[in-house]
């Protein structure tokens, strides 16, 4: 494990000392930080909270927030929740399918997005909506999902 | 000077709230038009979002939706005739969907500033923390009884009887929780009530914490509402700078503090017990009941949990008094709720009106029937765990005791709106998948009934024959049947909701002739 990786596992662990059930706080801290939770965070967060490896490793799976691998560069989470579903959510989906060749939980080979669906962002009265890398796009349409898909592209590696 | 009004709302600005104010800045310059923009929270009326108001000497008026477009003309309007512009609305509180609505909680929604605690001030904010802290513990626990308030997130449990239990349990340390992870499709108040009025919800759970004796609070938030995180923890800030939350709040001498936690994408932890279970630091497992969280809850102490709507009902039951608040509603729903339009309707939003309203004047008289134009198939009412109602239960009563009548449940106030084209066997299909995705595993019906549920619908809508299809009518009722009386929480239990009324309302999606599914 490089140095500076096992440096941030101690800062975090030790912001977090004493905080009762600091566990989720502590995941989301990584994730923020390397964008995900890599393995060898494990064995350094269960010795921190006198926990083993498998209760980490039961919770880092039981979330769907939490990611074990590198996320690609474009995170895009289309809703699939009732109401988006009544405005056309599903003709998305597949619109998305086929352009990007993925299929709902799909990631690009080269890096570059990765599809995951979502139930619900709260913009339900302006359905269907999405979250591309962290930011809300509601009202869409067939158009603006490939404009938004164009920007994608346009930074690819 | 003009001031303009523009949301910050997430939503607003997922619909282009951010291009219309970079819009404004620039094109006021190139007008030699001088504004102020503030950004205050949403009114609710999303099909009109952005929108964009001026405040005048009659009052605000407003133009909507905007884009970034429509700026250049609608600041020309605004020096010559403002009413002479396409999309001005005239005086925003004179719009009959407004006008007509019963704001309590959501009173100061498009008005104010959600980070101003001089805007919070000036429109009554604190006074019931005042007023609570004058009475005292025990008669701030009677006035919640008396006000008849019942939680706002789907049991509807009286909520005085849990204050009044968590306040007679003796223990050194109690928490207050509010479960702001009911992420329930189709709802969005309480998304809208934390990003826009954060200091209500804040004052609600500290009369909460000192009427009960509790020294520590959490506001548990589901990572699908990023903003309402930062805004709800600048607010802590500002409030506990301010003296509101910390060692003596109020100089009460009680120490109250609060904390938000972030949920992480399981649905399952909107679930109290389950949330209990998160906020410890571990997997999102629903815990049988009892022990009731409100004498052993986190950390194994008596705690108080409710949602967020609950709690903000609150400070205006102590302003205003429990009388005031019971003049609200029917039989024993009463007060407001702020009812979400969402889905396929022609004027999404929110609506707070006092309980008793029928699903029709509010589907069709507030909605305006479906965006697409096609005719109304049916409503899916209080979230993924209710029933789909079909438009002849349209003139059922909003109300907790007539929606349980039909067989339905108002949940959380979400009304999913759809049109003839949705499937309602796809939606129950998706509902069982949904559960099977969600279940935290822990009793057998949910966590195999809901992946067997998904098949049996499978095997229906393939199968070659009439007896093939009756045969799969008769497990998949049996099915419904097991989760909705063999599972530990509601999740299992209230899946059956949207498979069984699908099925009940709508045999043909299921390939079925419609008295088979009657019986």
């Amino acid at each position: 494990m490089p140095d500076e990786m096992l440096h941030l596992f101690n800062t975090l662990l030790e912001r977090h000392k004493g905080t009762p059930g600091a566990l989720l706080p502590i995941l989301h801290d990584i994730q923020e930080r390397l964008g995900y939770v890599p393995d060898a965070a494990v064995p350094e967060i269960a010795h921190a909270l006198n926990l083993s490896l498998a209760e980490v490793r039961g919770v880092i799976s039981f979330y769907h927030d939490f990611r074990t691998a590198p996320p690609a560069r474009h995170i895009l989470r289309l809703c699939r929740a009732e109401s988006c579903k009544s405005r056309g959510a599903e003709q998305l989906a597949a619109q998305l399918r086929e352009r990007l060749q993925l299929d709902d939980h799909g990631s690009s080979a080269d890096g570059n997005i990765s599809l995951r669906p979502v139930y619900c962002l709260g913009a339900c009265a302006c359905s269907p909506a999405l979250e591309l890398d962290g930011r809300v796009h509601a009202r869409l349409s067939a158009e603006r999902l490939d404009a938004l898909l164009d920007a994608c592209q346009r930074d690819a590696p | 000077m003009t001031l303009l009004s523009l949301p910050c709302d997430s939503v607003a600005r997922a619909v282009g709230a951010e291009e219309v104010a970079v819009a404004l800045i620039t094109k006021s310059w190139d007008h030699n038009f001088a504004l102020e923009l503030q950004r205050t929270s949403s009114r609710g009326l999303y099909w009109l979002e952005p929108l964009l108001e001026a405040d005048t000497p009659a009052g605000r008026i407003g133009f909507g939706p905007m884009t970034a477009a429509d700026v250049p003309s609608v600041l020309d309007a605004l020096l010559k005739d403002p009413s002479a512009h396409p999309l001005a609305l005239g005086l925003v509180e004179e719009l009959p969907y407004l006008k007509t609505q019963q704001r309590l909680l959501f009173a100061r929604a498009g008005i104010t500033r959600p980070l101003s605690l001089y805007d919070y001030h000036a429109h009554g904010g604190f006074e019931g923390l005042k007023r609570s802290i004058a009475l005292g513990g025990e008669q701030t626990a009677t006035v919640v009884f008396d006000s008849g308030l019942r939680g706002r997130g789907g049991a509807a449990f009286p909520a005085g009887i849990k204050w009044r239990t968590v306040r007679e349990t003796q223990a050194t340390r109690k928490y207050i929780v509010c479960n702001a992870d009911e992420g329930d499709s189709g709802t969005f108040a309480d998304r809208m009530l934390m990003e826009g009025d954060p200091f209500l919800l804040i004052e609600g759970m500290a009369i909460a914490g000192l009427c009960v004796g509790a020294s520590y609070g959490y506001i548990y938030v589901r990572s699908e509402y990023p903003d309402a995180v930062a805004t709800l923890r600048q607010a802590l800030n500002m409030a506990r700078a301010a003296g509101y939350l910390g060692f003596d709040v109020c100089g009460t001498g009680q120490s109250f503090d609060l904390e938000v936690r972030v949920g992480a994408g399981a649905y399952i932890c909107g679930e109290e017990t389950a949330l209990l279970d998160s906020l410890e630091g571990k997997r999102g497992i629903v815990r049988a009941k009892p022990p009731i969280p409100a004498i052993q809850g986190l950390f194994g102490q008596p705690t108080l949990v409710h949602n967020v709507l609950t709690l903000a009902s609150v400070p205006l039951i102590l302003d205003k008094g429990a009388q005031y608040y019971r003049d609200y509603g029917m039989g024993r729903s009463l007060g407001t709720m702020p009812f979400q339009l969402a889905g396929n309707v022609h004027r999404g939003g929110l609506v707070e009106r006092a309980f008793g309203l029928t699903l029709r004047e509010l589907v069709e008289g507030y909605g305006g029937g479906t965006a697409s134009g096609r005719p109304l198939k049916a409503a899916q009412v209080g979230g993924p765990l209710g029933a789909w109602v079909p438009p002849s239960q349209f003139d059922t009563p909003l109300d907790y005791e007539a929606f349980a009548a039909i067989g339905a449940m108002l949940g959380h106030g979400g009304v999913v709106v759809a049109d003839d084209t949705l499937d309602m066997a796809r939606m129950a299909r998706f509902a069982m998948q949904f559960c099977a995705e969600e279940s935290c595993g822990k009793c057998t019906p949910c966590r195999i009934g809901s992946t067997r549920g998904v098949e049996v619908i499978d095997h229906l809508l393939a199968a070659p024959d009439q007896s093939a299809r009756d045969q799969q009518v008769i497990i998949l009722k049996d099915l419904c049947d097991t989760l909705q009386y063999g599972s530990l929480c509601a999740l299992g239990g209230m899946t059956s909701y949207p498979v069984a009324s699908a099925l009940k309302h709508f045999p043909a999606d299921f390939g079925l002739q419609a008295p088979e599914a009657e019986q």
